[in-house]
Parts: structure tokens; sequence; C-alpha cells
């Protein structure tokens, strides 16, 4: 095919229909408590990794539930267990980011 | 001789106070216009936060002044103000005469049309809050199809919206959509149900304990973001897109049933009520209280008072609080005359 020099981007839409939920409902069976995060970003702002890397359970969470990629924000975290203490409705962080690793 | 107390309007604030006042030994005349009593909350099914059934709360109501004159059918046609009496002329020829009107009007709920974009009227499977509430009452509607597999939510529909003319924040909007999502996940277990916020506003007691079971044991989605348009397949299946706030990227769904949360909004004949007692309107359309803190129930004109949400969006134990608590301001306005 004849290379004109451009391509056509790639939608940013989330397509809410096609997003596997698989991986995020398998997470919430063995961390139920992982469905009550409210996005508030306690854990975000207590993490000592996410000023340098990004890494965020909030994130984390929400990527689940859009069926996007949390490899690359769970490798940064050092598991140091300050975002379970943050969270106001007691989020099993530490163990979330351990069984999402898990389930990978 | 009792003293005659007219109460223009027979939802739960004027029955309530209608009750109060008749303890207190006074004449309450309910001139409602529909007819029946119990305004919007008889319309309702199931009410937050204790899942009390509508009915029976308004039925009990009822019964509370089942003593009362109550006109139904009717409305307030003109107002005579003499130094110390009102005369009000109702459409079913009676003239009442009294010291004290009660304006107990209330509501109205949002018109859903006028947000073109949600589809309301135009689609088949888009629907009010109050259009649920009736369907689960038991009336027929053939735009909730018979296994939807994912529903929608839309909050804020005509509330917070300086473009549609209201705003303020309903209340109560967050709360209901938080309780219809777990009832129609209970009636529909293999569905999933999707609720778009700007923010929750969950104020109430016992409100933040629906959320987290919404989100917990019903596994409702919540994603922020206002929708933004609503389109319709050649199936009849819905195409909503919002953004999702949180991520900073717009986000589509298709889904079977797209409920909106109707405002709270003024009632529509409050301007009409408003001229013949010279009442004062505020801004919001709503009745205007002499002060916003302590003095919510006092109009602008001596011996006319407010009750529930003629004056703003209320919630129903806000709404009875100021239904009791306006019988004692006219028990001690009398006593003081």
């Amino acid at each position: 095919m004849t290379d004109f020099g451009f391509s056509i981007s790639k939608s940013a839409t989330i397509d809410m229909d096609a997003v596997d939920m698989e991986l995020y409902e398998r997470v919430c069976r063995q961390v139920p408590s992982a469905r009550i995060c409210m996005s508030c970003g306690s854990c975000s702002a207590s993490c000592v990794a996410a000023p340098y890397s990004g890494m965020s359970v909030r994130k984390v969470i929400l990527a689940l539930q859009r069926g996007k990629d949390v490899r690359t924000m769970l490798s940064n975290c050092m598991l140091c267990g300050k975002c379970s203490m943050a969270c106001p409705r007691g989020v099993n962080t530490r163990n979330l980011i351990l069984t999402v690793c898990r389930n990978l | 001789m009792k003293q005659n107390v007219v109460i223009i309007g027979g939802g739960i604030a004027g029955m309530e106070a209608a009750n109060q006042l008749q303890l207190l030994g006074y004449n309450p005349i309910i001139v409602e216009q529909e007819s029946a009593l119990g305004g919007h909350v008889a319309q309702w099914h199931k009410l937050f936060p204790d899942m009390s059934v509508a009915r029976d709360v308004v039925g009990r109501m009822s019964k509370s002044i089942a003593s009362t004159n109550v006109f139904l059918d009717t409305r307030v046609v003109s107002v005579k103000s003499s130094r110390s009496h009102y005369t009000l002329s109702l459409s079913n020829g009676v003239d009442v005469t009294t010291r004290v009107v009660l304006i107990a009007t209330g509501f109205g709920l949002f018109d859903a049309r006028k947000k073109e974009e949600y589809g309301y009227g135009v689609y088949d499977r888009v629907i009010t809050n109050g259009d649920l509430e009736q369907w689960m009452n038991g009336c027929a509607d053939s735009r909730i199809p018979e296994s939807p597999r994912s529903l929608g939510f839309v909050h804020c529909v005509g509330s917070r919206d300086l473009k549609a003319g209201n705003n303020q924040c309903s209340k109560v909007c967050c709360m209901t959509a938080v309780k219809q999502a777990i009832e129609m996940k209970e009636l529909f277990p293999d569905s999933e149900l999707y609720c778009f916020y700007m923010d929750l506003r969950l104020f109430g007691k016992k409100y933040e304990d629906f959320y987290i079971n919404a989100q917990r044991d019903f596994g409702v989605h919540f994603v922020r973001g206002r929708v933004s348009e609503v389109g319709e397949d050649i199936d009849g299946r819905l195409c909503v897109k919002a953004e999702d706030t949180l991520l900073g990227k717009p986000l589509k769904i298709h889904l079977d049933l797209l409920v909106l949360m109707a405002g709270m909004v003024c009632h529509p004949q409050t301007s009409k009520v408003a001229e013949m007692l010279r009442l004062d309107v505020g801004n919001d359309g709503f009745f205007k209280s002499r002060d916003n803190l302590a003095n919510i129930q006092e109009s602008n004109q001596d011996g006319v008072f407010y009750a529930g949400a003629c004056t703003g969006a209320k919630t129903i134990p806000e709404t009875l609080a100021e239904a009791r608590a306006v019988a004692l301001r006219i028990h001690s306005y009398f006593n003081n005359l």
C-alpha cells in the first residue's frame, strides 16, 4: 500500500462494551474491599513511590475497571503499606496489589 | 370557635402541619389541586433510608387528618386581603376567611425533555426517576425492557444546571439513584448498573451506607462524569457518552435502559400563588423566605407561612420537621395577635 506519510490516530475513547472485567472481578472476589474504593486519592497522596513513578492504587483500581494495563504502575510499588493506613474506607490495598500481581 | 388555617397543598408538608395544628386546637383547611392527598411522595414506591413503603407513610398521615377539612381537585382562584384577614376564593365556589395561610405547595419535578441531549420523550428506553417509581408501583411501562442487561442512571438532570435555569442541587437525587440502582439490581441480578455522577452528595443519615452497599454488595459501577449525549442504535439500544473524568478519557457504553434523575424545581403554580398573596420569589423560582437560616418558614407577608419544599429542595424528614415547626410558629402567631 502507498505510504502517504500519515496515519489515523487511535481513538482514546474507552469502549465499556468491550472492556474485559474478568481480572477486576477475580481480584474483587479475593479482595472484596477493592469494590468500595471511592477514588479519594489518599492512597496516592501517601504513596512514597507515587511522586517518582506514577504509582497509585486509586488508578490501579480504576484501570482494572476500565480494562487498562496496570503492570507498569505495580512494578513501582515497594509494598510499604502506607496506603493501607491512609485509606478511609479500609481497602486492603497492600493485599490488593499482591493479589493483582498474582493474577496477572 | 376554632381559628381557621388555610393550607395550600396537601402533600406531606400540608398533611403533617394540618395534623399538628389540629392537635393545637385549630381548624386546618387543606386546599389540594390533585384528586388525592400525598403529593409527590404518594407517587413514590419505597423511601430511603429505611425503605419504607411510600403508600403506607402517606396512608398513615391521611388517617391522622381524617377529620380535617380537605378540598380536593381545588385551587385558589383569588385572594382578598383586609387588614387582619385573607379571604380565599376557591375553584369549587367556596370562600374561606382566615388569619393565617400556610403555603405547602412543594416542588415540581424537572421536565427532562428540556435536556434534549438525553433523549427523554425521543428514545424509547429513556425514563426518569419518577417513571421508575411508578413502574415499581405496578404501572406498566413499555419503555422498560423485560430483562435489561445494562442500565444507567444519570445524576443531576436539571439540577446544578445554569443553562436549564436551576443552579441548585436537588439534594435527594444522588441517594435516589443509589437506591434505585440497588432496587434494579435486586430485580435484575444479571444486569450491570452504571451511575454517572459529578459529585456524590450523600449527606444524610445512612446515605453513605447505601453507597457502600451499592458498591460492595451490588457491584454498581460509579463513573465520575456527566453524560454529554445519548444516541439510539437501530435495535433500540442506547449509546451513552460521557467523560470518565477520573481517567481524563472519553467513555461510551451501550445500555438497555437509562434513568434520568430529574431534579426538584419550583412548583409550576409558584408564581401564581405568589402573585395572589404578594409573596416574594427567589431567583431559583422557589418562594423566598425572610431569611435562609433562622426564618425559613416566614414570608414577607404577615400571616403567611411556608413549610416544606416550596422554599427549596428538601428531604422528607426535613419537610416533616418544618411542618411541625411551622405549626408551633402559627400557634405563637395567634397567641401574639
